[in-house]
């Protein structure tokens, strides 16, 4: 969630009051943003320097309140201070609409452009930072760091109409970037900006491309290299009179957006809006940018009062939403229908169910009548698989043992080397992305968890005798999923003997209480429908030789073998740094279900 | 030690003196003892072990006498053998008739020439003539300091405070604390210890012996024996009281069987857009091997599980009328996914953006559970009733580790699906839910979350903490999730969800979520941990 900070002073002078943080806190909280510091009750040095500052976290939705000025006016409306300002593009005075020409080529890199402009706005220092920040701020979550959105601001009297937007070879395009001296030309200002903190993680978006997407005015005037930096020619200062925005994106919603938001929020500060003609036939996306209109939706009464458990009449709704900044009409023709204007600020409502939501925050969410919503009884029943490894770990810690919780994910070397495993690659389920190397896999095995959580517990007493009872992944290519899990039980001891009589009787208590009978090697394979477990010995070279068991087991007709015992290999002690022998037993849970 | 039992002999013995039986002895012959007179070479640590262990046995009973005894320093015992400074001035003088100022340190000493030449000035026992010191008193005089400094050699006492604390200064005396016993006959007083039995024995009782056997007294202020218990893990108690509450309320758990999910059941299904910073790789782990997904498909193992958990509920409240089924159809679910986002539909505009095959089918660990409660909300389509899911169960995130996060947590859930629900009654379910664990009066705070609509966050006020903390995430599903799913318009679904590890932090006092989960855990910890009981904290 992005976290907004705002002059205090500022922001209560435009509600109206003053607020204790106490106060001001409850406002947030009601209306859906949270106020996460308010720099006046800060010790520390760098905020008593400046004057006071509220921090206010922002539903990472609601980008019309990424900036001061869109906080200040969702407050305003909400407290029923003010309403929405109805935002209107106005003609030029001599009617003659900037124009915008969008070659096809751009279609290749970065395929739309729209924009505004601003005329008469008067900025002072705090407009001009909060105008930057915002753009910041839609450059960072809406815009998902410049890929989707990038925006451009120019300061309208410097260059001269009509603009085009075209794609050309890097070394084509020759500009001063912003607040550079230097003209350079996309490759040099490749290399230029590559250790650039700011701008170097954006190069990316267009640096292997073999065009890149350009913005000239009619004298060739470079104003922007999109998505990573305007021209120095058109900046704007404190003092332009006159923006002109241009927005590039790849995703057709969200540059209406962003250019919806500049609008809303700045618009208060110009004298007027004013249309620009976009020509892109070649993409059918010719049009007069913005279209301010509000949305128009409508809304049921009976849905709104039903899902919130309220019964107010059309009028008191419509009252509501209006807090929200909706402009709402009970319909003359349909009584269970609202006509509700969508501001262009609110992007998020989607559905009416959006609507709804804000008619219970307008009503207030603490307010709402609480009814328990028993309709039906139920039958609640567990997970078959969590009764029965359940049943195991109860069994295991009256047994004496602990039960231990280790991670999931694993190193390569843990699940593979170290206990002397291969791996085929047609186990274990690999990540992408991990950040460190303690995460490279999905474990197959319960071992390196326990072992690990033994090696960090060498200050207690020996023996140690822990286990777990957990899920362990396998790559499957039957599933859609590719890959399934699998409940294991693993018990492991270290004590300055083996213990391997210690796992070995923990194997035959579970049996017991598994129902699961013990019975020889001959007697289980000569009748595979006598049901019971026998163990016999095997190589594995996890284990000592000679001191390595596998656990067959008859059930149901068939004969599985679930899982291994014995002492483990003084190799594998090595790598897990274990100073006393250890003994571990694991098995698959499964087949008991 | 641990584990003897049996008649064991009393130790009597110490440093080569039956100290228990001189007691027993001497007592004998004397009604009272005193320690300090009678025993004046024992330490007190020693004749107090021995006068314990037969008062414990009701062989003597003694008080115990704290006092402060007085005691000679060096210099002092000096002026008790030689006389006072004053005095041994006055006698070198005496003796020689005339003494020099400058000669009086190498005859006396030049401690005593320094204090006593002044205090003999004062007594007027000898003047000053010129630069030599002649007599005043020709009779020997009589040395109070001396004869004080005696009496209090005998007496071990001062009784003027004053005085004491003079003497205290001028580093004459020093004060000691003496503790002595006054120790006279018990009740059970035996010229002799018996022998005792530390505990009662099969052989005792085999004889009969344990009739007149002296058992030796149990020692009530010590822990018992250890014992060599095993443990659950304190995550898994908070657990199963997780479980135990959502059992009560009729709900079923989920089939979670599965780390790995695609994006169309992690994130598509949940209306989470394509381009959401959820699905950064900042975020969320993506599967490398296993390259891809299928798309989504019938799942007979879960099915399986489902039908068998709900096979009870179906037997109960079967009426026998033949409930028509509508068979999912996977193919359209996805295409309507599809079109939810992409274009919109259902009554939303959806986020008319290009929605990308290939993202569906990534795979990724699961960064929530809620993946499964859509799946189960899907199956729920085919027969749409009212229905209550929950699961706890691992997630993964790609976050950086710190004292509050970890790669892997918990995630509790629970979904509600019927007809007719409103908001406020989310709210006073969870408010049961989490009195449950004695959080009470909750407060929701209007939140964002892409799957849900509205959204609330569960604040609930912390007792201990003595503030408002989120507790939990909370809301009602949304159309664009649902309707695809083919559940009817008006069936709503409450979610809700919270981690495991928070509370159980919280109730275990617990501020750094690796001594919670993972191999660094200490398992004395883990042992140590008492039972959970929502109900009784």
């Amino acid at each position: 969630m992005p976290t907004i900070a705002v002059d205090k002073a500022a922001l209560f002078k435009e509600l109206g009051r003053d607020y204790t943080t106490e106060e001001f806190d409850e406002l947030c909280f009601e209306f859906g943003i949270e106020l996460d510091e308010d720099t006046s009750q800060s010790t520390k040095p760098e905020d008593q320097a400046q004057p006071p500052q509220l921090k206010i976290e922002i539903p990472a939705n609601r980008y019309d309140m990424l900036c001061f000025e869109g906080i200040a006016l969702n407050l305003k409306v909400f407290l029923e201070k003010e309403k929405l300002p109805k935002w209107q593009v106005t003609p030029p005075k001599d009617g003659q609409l900037q124009e915008l020409h969008i070659k096809p080529e751009t279609a290749q890199v970065r395929e739309l452009c729209s924009g505004v402009i601003l005329r008469g706005i008067k900025f002072t220092q705090a407009r001009y930072d909060s105008f930057i920040a915002l753009q910041d701020k839609l450059h960072q979550n809406l815009a998902r760091q410049r890929t989707l959105v990038s925006i451009g601001t120019h300061d309208l009297d410097t260059v001269k109409g009509p603009f085009t937007y075209e794609a050309l070879k890097p070394e084509e395009i020759e500009f001063i970037p912003l607040n550079q001296t230097k003209k350079m030309n996309g490759k040099q200002l490749m290399e230029f900006y590559e250790k650039d903190k700011h701008l170097g993680r954006y190069l990316h978006i267009i640096r292997d491309s073999p065009l890149y997407p350009v913005i000239y005015d009619a004298n060739r005037t470079v104003m922007s290299l999109p998505p990573i930096i305007n021209g120095d020619h058109s900046k704007i200062t404190l003092d332009t009179k006159n923006v002109f925005i241009e927005i590039t994106a790849t995703d057709k919603t969200k540059v209406e957006i962003v250019n919806h938001m500049l609008i809303a929020m700045f618009a208060g500060y110009a004298e007027s809006i004013e249309a620009i003609k976009i020509i892109s036939p070649h993409n059918n996306e010719s049009r007069e940018s913005p279209d301010l209109s509000p949305r128009k939706w409508k809304a049921e009464v009976d849905y709104l009062n039903n899902v919130t458990g309220l019964d107010l009449s059309p009028e008191e709704i419509s009252k509501l939403l209006a807090k929200m900044g909706h402009d709402v009409s009970p319909s003359k023709t349909d009584k269970n229908i609202l006509d509700v204007s969508v501001p262009i600020t609110r992007a998020d409502i989607l559905h009416q169910a959006d609507i709804m939501e804000d008619y219970s925050i307008a009503y207030g969410f603490n307010k709402l009548p609480r009814v328990y919503p028993n309709k039906t009884a139920a039958v609640s029943a567990p997970l078959p698989i969590n009764k029965l490894a359940d049943i195991v770990r109860l069994e295991s810690a009256s047994a004496g043992w602990t039960e231990v919780m280790p991670l999931i994910l694993c190193s390569h070397e843990e699940n593979f080397e170290w206990l002397n495993r291969v791996d085929d690659g047609k186990t274990a389920i690999k990540l992408a992305n991990p950040k460190t190397a303690e995460y490279q896999l999905v474990r197959t095995s319960l071992l390196p968890g326990l072992l690990k959580t033994i090696n960090s517990n060498k200050h207690h007493s020996v023996p140690m005798k822990i286990f777990e009872v957990s899920d362990v992944g396998f790559k499957d290519e039957s599933k859609e999923r590719k890959s399934r899990n699998e409940r294991h039980f693993a018990a492991a001891i270290m004590g300055k003997t083996s213990g391997f009589e210690q796992v070995h009787g923990l194997l035959d208590r579970l049996m017991l209480m598994l129902r699961s009978k013990f019975m020889t090697r001959e007697d289980g394979l000569k009748n595979a429908a006598l049901e019971g477990y026998w163990i016999e010995e095997v190589e594995d070279k996890t284990f000592l030789p000679g001191h390595a068991a596998s656990v067959k087991i008859n059930l149901a007709g068939k004969n599985h073998t679930i899982g291994v015992f014995g002492i483990l290999h003084p190799s594998v002690l090595h790598k897990f740094e274990l100073p006393y022998p250890v003994s571990t037993v694991e098995f698959n849970l499964e087949v008991f279900l | 030690m641990t584990g003897t039992r049996g008649p064991v002999p009393v130790p009597l013995e110490t440093q080569g003196q039956n100290l228990t039986q001189d007691v027993l002895d001497l007592l004998d012959t004397k009604e009272t003892l005193q320690s300090n007179e009678d025993f004046p070479a024992v330490p007190q640590r020693d004749i107090k072990a021995a006068l314990d262990r037969l008062a414990s046995r009701s062989m003597v009973e003694y008080k115990t006498l704290d006092k402060e005894q007085v005691n000679l320093t060096p210099e002092s015992e000096g002026i008790v053998a030689n006389g006072s400074h004053e005095f041994k001035v006055w006698k070198a003088v005496k003796e020689a008739g005339k003494i020099a100022i400058k000669e009086l340190p190498s005859i006396v000493g030049k401690e005593s020439a320094s204090v006593g030449q002044g205090n003999a000035f004062k007594n007027k026992w000898i003047k000053k003539d010129g630069t030599d010191l002649v007599l005043v008193a020709t009779e020997e005089p009589e040395d109070s300091m001396q004869k004080l400094l005696k009496g209090i050699q005998e007496s071990q006492t001062v009784s003027d405070a004053k005085q004491l604390n003079d003497l205290k200064k001028k580093r004459l005396v020093t004060v000691t604390k003496v503790i002595t016993y006054t120790v006279t006959k018990g009740p059970k007083y035996a010229k002799e210890m018996p022998v005792e039995h530390t505990d009662l024995t099969a052989d005792l009782l085999a004889s009969g012996a344990w009739e007149t056997a002296n058992f030796k007294p149990y020692n009530f202020a010590a822990l018992g024996a250890q014992q060599d218990a095993g443990a659950l893990h304190p995550l898994m108690k908070v657990r199963q009281e997780f479980r135990n509450i959502f059992f009560s309320q009729g709900f079923v758990e989920m089939p979670t069987g599965h780390f790995v999910d695609s994006g169309f059941w992690n994130f598509d299904a949940l209306f989470v857009p394509q381009q959401h910073p959820a699905r950064d790789m900042q975020d969320t782990f993506f599967v490398s091997d296993p390259p891809t997904a299928d798309k989504p498909r019938a799942d007979p193992d879960s099915e399986r599980q489902m039908d068998q958990m709900e096979a009870s509920s179906q037997r109960l409240f079967s009426t026998g009328d033949k409930r028509e089924k509508k068979p999912r159809d996977f193919e359209k679910y996805w295409n309507d996914v599809k079109k939810v986002h992409e274009d919109g539909a259902f009554g939303s505009i959806g986020y008319r953006y290009k929605f990308k095959d290939e993202e569906t089918l990534r795979l990724v660990l699961r960064t929530h559970t809620t993946a499964v409660s859509t799946w189960a909300l899907h199956r729920l389509a085919e027969d749409p009733r009212p229905a209550r899911y929950f699961s706890i169960d691992r997630v993964f995130r790609n976050e950086t580790v710190d004292a509050t996060h970890l790669a892997e947590f918990h995630q509790i859930e629970g979904v509600i699906a019927d007809f007719g629900l409103t908001l406020g009654g989310l709210q006073r379910f969870l408010g049961d839910f989490f009195a449950n664990m004695g959080l009470e009066n909750l407060r929701f705070k209007p939140a964002y979350n892409p799957y849900t609509e509205p959204s609330m966050e569960i604040f609930g006020y912390h007792k201990g903490l003595k503030r408002w903390i989120e507790i939990g995430n909370s809301g009602m599903f949304r159309p664009e999730m649902l309707e695809p799913m083919g559940l009817p318009k008006d069936m709503r679904v409450y979610g809700f969800g919270l981690s495991l590890e928070r509370p159980t932090m919280m109730k275990y006092g617990v501020s750094n979520i690796r001594e919670l989960l993972g191999h660094k855990v200490d398992l004395s910890w883990i042992k140590e941990q008492p039972a959970v009981r929502f109900d009784k904290e």
